[in-house]
């Protein structure tokens, strides 16, 4: 305690120096006094007294150095000196430190703000205990290495594993909630019993849920989120215990989750409720709809857990040889199912922000270097007149710290408001998938990082300036007019760094250039219809009142009928299923006449009405589209898109050919009637999968979407259209309103790519102005380093033109060297990221030839201006100069 | 001064705390001379190192100074103990009795080998 105070004392001694100085003489000197009177008392002359006085007090000085250092801590003395130094220096050189500052607080700036989203995103992703030992747990098949699992296959796996402390499934659910004014459909997750036991939560307000009770004999329960708690029930107690109605079936609430809860694959849904009901799909080992979450044992590694998992499927695949065919596991870290979709953008970002950063280091150094060039005279008198090596080299690493210093305090407030202003760009939809970006901040790893670029920052601008210094001589450097050498290093170093800054930029560019070619293929890939002018959204039809058949065909019927005959509609239609929202809803096939080796053959199917594919626009290519009367009256019938009739009819003709399920089953036959052009129902970068649309009048739905042709601006119809399903039957809840364009354009395929492309883009844009900045300054040096050069060889006849020649030849070879080997390092930047890509090659001839192209333009402009100032060079003032 | 015995380190801030507690508010040059004289002049004392150790003890808060005038008139630094300096001066105190104490058993003669 007492020491510290001292410390303090000491250290703020360092501040008032000037006043304590002072105080102090004023001390010596009545001390003497004092004693010259004491003396002179005694009867000595006043010489004497006065010497005795001093001798006795025993070197003035020395006790003042003593007194001083005691007085204040002396490193701080010199390191204030030095700062106070540096910062006059920085401040003499206003034009080299604002672009220092700006240079670096940009690089920061981008690299921290990225670094914070890889934070959020992939360091810690799991808001749950132990997030690493929870895992994903599916079946897996050919064509969906992460598929679902069926209701006993699950009952199986949970049993006979040996590796999970617990497993449990979800799956998503559209409920429609009774309210005083109506239904309205609000979004569900059904859960086994165990489900928050194995994430580790538990509810704040009442209880979860018990064993048992996801079991069809337990009375239905729900738990809701705590911002349903606080919206839907103004976060009452008495809450718990209410009973609600979804989905016309009365459920009481018995809890309330968290407010931190999240769970990324299912966090737009309000109420988590038991399994409890079993629906149809329920009822069959063939039919896959749940996600499983497991625990890993202790010391069970994600391998041991697929190999037991794995094991337990063939031997299911034995006993259940019909509908376990083929079916294999999947164990995945949970992260990865949440994040391993943002990983590699993230991760690409991260690259591009840190090449920026390394541009502007480099630009930075290369500054000082010039700098320090321009100092020697300055570091060659303090040497000689006694500054130690180390002294001076200090004095650059405090000058290269307060320009960190400066250049973080702006780049790390740069980075919060930019990380504010992309969260804002997110939109809702997006930061619902992923809502472990609610993380995001400058918290300790973030800032940690900053520092550690900071540290790395310093370390490189006091290196160079030192690296100078260690070099020099300094005789030489004293030497009045001594010219020329000294540029031998700044040439050797120097303006290589320009050559490894263009590099930078052409990685960059190229990045760039990709990503928004691979973003714009993406958005203008062939969908197989005509996306504008299509207005779509939900539809679900309560069971209760249309549970028979006939009456769900009468509905669907009149709601197609009554859409298409409003004004600005041409023409409607339903399907189960909207296009480009995701491969899946598989069928497997048989088809008839053919040796089957009781494999399934997996294809998408669809139930649509007559009048889809005209509705899409999409193109008929043989035989013909079902008609409105063909219902469960007709024989089954089917139309096949074009991947269908590749795969499995290759140089037959499909149409008039008969399928049906595994076992041919005499109700499950069809008749092929006709094929479609491949109308892409996965996303934008998926495969076009083999598809199969039957009529919806022969198997009808109780959630339907609508699609509508629009003659005017789909997306203003869109009020009148929910109306009229209203006006219809007030039962009807709709969701999910918005225009096919829309669809396309938000799918998380075309956001990651958009919002990738945007930020690499501008990384590279930011790359190349500060790497043409660099090359310019460095060209602009060499001129003014070679001043008199020019000169002498002007005065002996040189031509304007040969002086240009000889500055933009040496631009040219940094340049070319520059672009050639940035060339190289963006085809293996590239197919670094080949992932990222979409419809491009790593190596695009047409990308690399353009951004050389580009930044040779923009070279030979910065380099061009300093060639002219050289060939406007006046001879004689150019001898006489220095 | 060949007899005269050097201040070993850390016993000077001892005798200036007691010094001060004896006598009361006083300047260095007082303290000084006040040391010189209790010692007998048995003390070889730089009058000027007091003054770094003074500035050490007013750091650490056990003494407190002030600009005052002394019996004859002149302007003086004045330093008097403040509480937590009795507290060391006790302490202190204590410390260098019973290290004296031990000390002094060692060094007194012994009855030879037993």
């Amino acid at each position: 305690m007492k020491r510290l105070r001292g410390l303090l004392l000491r250290l703020s001694g360092a501040f008032r120096k000037q006043r304590r100085e002072q105080d102090f003489a004023a001390e010596i000197e009545s001390h003497l006094q004092l004693h010259i009177d004491d003396n002179l008392r005694a009867g000595m002359a006043p010489a004497e007294a006065r010497r005795r006085a001093i001798l006795t007090f025993g070197g003035i000085e020395t006790t003042a150095q003593a007194y001083r250092e005691q007085g204040t801590v002396p490193f701080l003395e010199t390191l204030m000196q030095d700062l106070r130094f540096a910062a006059r220096q920085l401040r003499k050189n206003l034009g080299f430190t604002v672009t220092a500052v700006l240079m670096l607080a940009l690089g920061m700036c981008a690299s921290v703000a990225i670094f914070a989203f890889v934070d959020a995103a992939l360091i810690k992703p799991l808001p749950y205990p132990n997030p690493s030992r929870l895992v994903n747990v599916t079946e897996s098949v050919p064509m969906f290495p992460r598929a679902n699992l069926s209701y006993y296959d699950y009952l199986d796996w949970k049993k006979m594993n040996k590796v999970f402390s617990s497993m449990d499934v979800y799956t998503g659910m559209g409920y429609t909630l009774t309210t005083g004014t109506g239904v309205e459909l609000v979004a569900g997750t059904r859960v086994s019993d165990g489900f928050f036991k194995t994430l580790g939560v538990a509810p704040i307000l009442g209880r979860d849920f018990y064993a048992g009770e996801d079991l069809p004999s337990a009375p239905k329960t729900v738990i809701i989120t705590y911002s349903t708690w606080q919206r839907r029930f103004g976060g009452r107690k008495d809450a718990i215990g209410q009973t609600i109605v979804l989905s016309g079936m009365p459920h009481t609430i018995i809890g309330v989750l968290p407010q931190s809860f999240q769970f990324a694959p299912r966090n737009n849904a309000e109420f988590w409720a038991a399994l409890n009901t079993q629906n149809s799909c329920e009822k069959r080992r063939s039919c896959h709809n749940f996600n499983g979450v497991g625990r890993l044992k202790d010391g069970v590694t994600v391998q041991a857990a697929l190999a037991d998992t794995t094991a337990i499927a063939q031997q299911l695949e034995r006993q259940y040889p019909d509908s376990n065919r083929g079916q294999g596991a999947s164990v995945v870290p949970l992260s990865e199912v949440i994040v391993g979709d943002v990983r590699p953008i993230l991760l690409t970002l991260l690259g591009g922000a840190a090449l920026l950063l390394l541009i502007a280091c480099v630009n930075v150094a290369s500054l000082l270097l010039v700098r320090s060039e321009s100092r020697r005279r300055e570091i060659a008198v303090r040497g000689a007149l006694g500054a130690s090596p180390g002294r001076l080299m200090r004095q650059f690493v405090t000058e290269g710290v307060l320009l960190v210093a400066i250049a973080s305090g702006l780049g790390i407030t740069a980075a919060f408001s930019a990380m504010q202003l992309l969260m804002r760009l997110i939109s809702k939809d997006m930061l619902a998938r992923m809502p472990y970006l609610q993380g995001l901040g400058l918290n300790h790893r973030v800032l940690a990082f900053a520092a550690c670029v900071a540290l790395l920052a310093v370390l490189v601008f006091s290196l160079t300036p030192i690296l100078r210094l260690s070099r020099s001589k300094l005789r030489d450097d004293l030497n009045e007019g001594s010219r020329g050498a000294g540029g031998t290093l700044w040439r050797r170093v120097g303006s290589n760094l320009v050559v490894l800054e263009l590099a930078i930029a052409v990685v960059l560019l190229v990045g760039a250039d990709l990503l928004g070619k691979s973003f714009y293929r993406l958005l203008h890939v062939d969908v197989g219809f005509q996306p504008d002018h299509l207005a779509t959204f939900q539809i679900v039809v309560p069971e209760s009142s249309y549970g028979k058949h006939t009456e769900a065909i009468a509905l669907q019927r009149r709601i197609i009928a009554e859409i298409s005959s409003l004004p600005g509609v041409k023409s409607a239609a339903l399907s189960s299923q909207l296009p480009i929202s995701g491969n899946g809803n598989t069928n497997w096939i048989r088809i008839a006449g053919r040796p089957y080796d009781g494999k399934h053959n997996e294809v998408n199917q669809r139930d649509v009405s007559s009048g889809y594919f005209t509705t899409l626009q999409a193109k008929l290519l043989q035989g013909r589209f079902f008609t409105d009367a063909e219902d469960e009256s007709k024989p089954g019938v089917v139309v096949i898109n074009q991947a269908f009739a590749r795969k499995y009819f290759a140089g037959e003709n499909p149409v008039g050919q008969h399928m049906g399920d595994t076992t041919l089953s005499p109700k499950s036959m069809v008749e092929i009637i006709g094929v479609v052009s491949d109308i892409r129902e996965g996303t934008l970068d998926d495969d076009i999968w083999p598809t199969e649309y039957g009529p919806i009048n022969q198997s009808p739905d109780t959630y339907l979407n609508l699609v509508a042709r629009t003659s005017q601006d789909e997306e203003s119809l869109l009020p009148t259209l929910t109306a009229t399903i209203h006006r219809i039957d007030p039962g009807l809840a709709t969701m999910g309103e918005t225009t096919m364009m829309r669809n396309i354009e938000d799918s998380p395929a075309a956001y990651m790519h958009r919002s990738s492309a945007w930020l690499i883009g501008g990384f590279a844009a930011l790359a190349l102005l500060l790497s043409v900045v660099g090359l310019y300054g460095v060209v602009a040096y060499s001129v003014s380093q070679r001043t008199r050069e020019i000169g002498v060889r002007m005065a002996l006849g040189a031509q304007r033109a040969a002086v240009y020649r000889l500055i933009l030849t040496e631009a040219g070879w940094l340049t070319g060297w520059g672009i050639a080997s940035g060339l190289l390092c963006s085809i293996a930047a590239a197919t670094l990221m080949r992932n990222l890509l979409f419809g491009t090659a790593a190596w695009d001839a047409a990308t690399l030839s353009a951004v050389a192209a580009v930044l040779a333009m923009a070279a030979l402009l910065a380099s061009f201006i300093p060639a002219r100032r050289a060939a406007s060079v006046n001879p004689v003032d150019a001898l006489r100069a220095e | 001064m060949g007899d005269k015995a050097d201040v070993w380190q850390g016993t000077l801030a001892l005798m200036v705390l007691k010094t001060i507690e004896a006598l009361g508010p006083l300047h260095g040059y007082g303290i000084a001379r006040r040391i010189e004289q209790t010692s007998g002049n048995l003390l070889a004392l730089n009058y000027g190192t007091l003054y770094p150790a003074l500035l050490k003890l007013e750091q650490e808060g056990a003494v407190a100074s002030e600009w005052g005038v002394s019996e004859n008139n002149r302007k003086a630094k004045f330093y008097k103990l403040t509480r937590a300096g009795r507290r060391q001066l006790a302490r202190e105190a204590r410390n260098w009795e019973q290290t004296t104490a031990i000390l002094a058993r060692f060094l007194a003669p012994t009855d030879g080998p037993a």
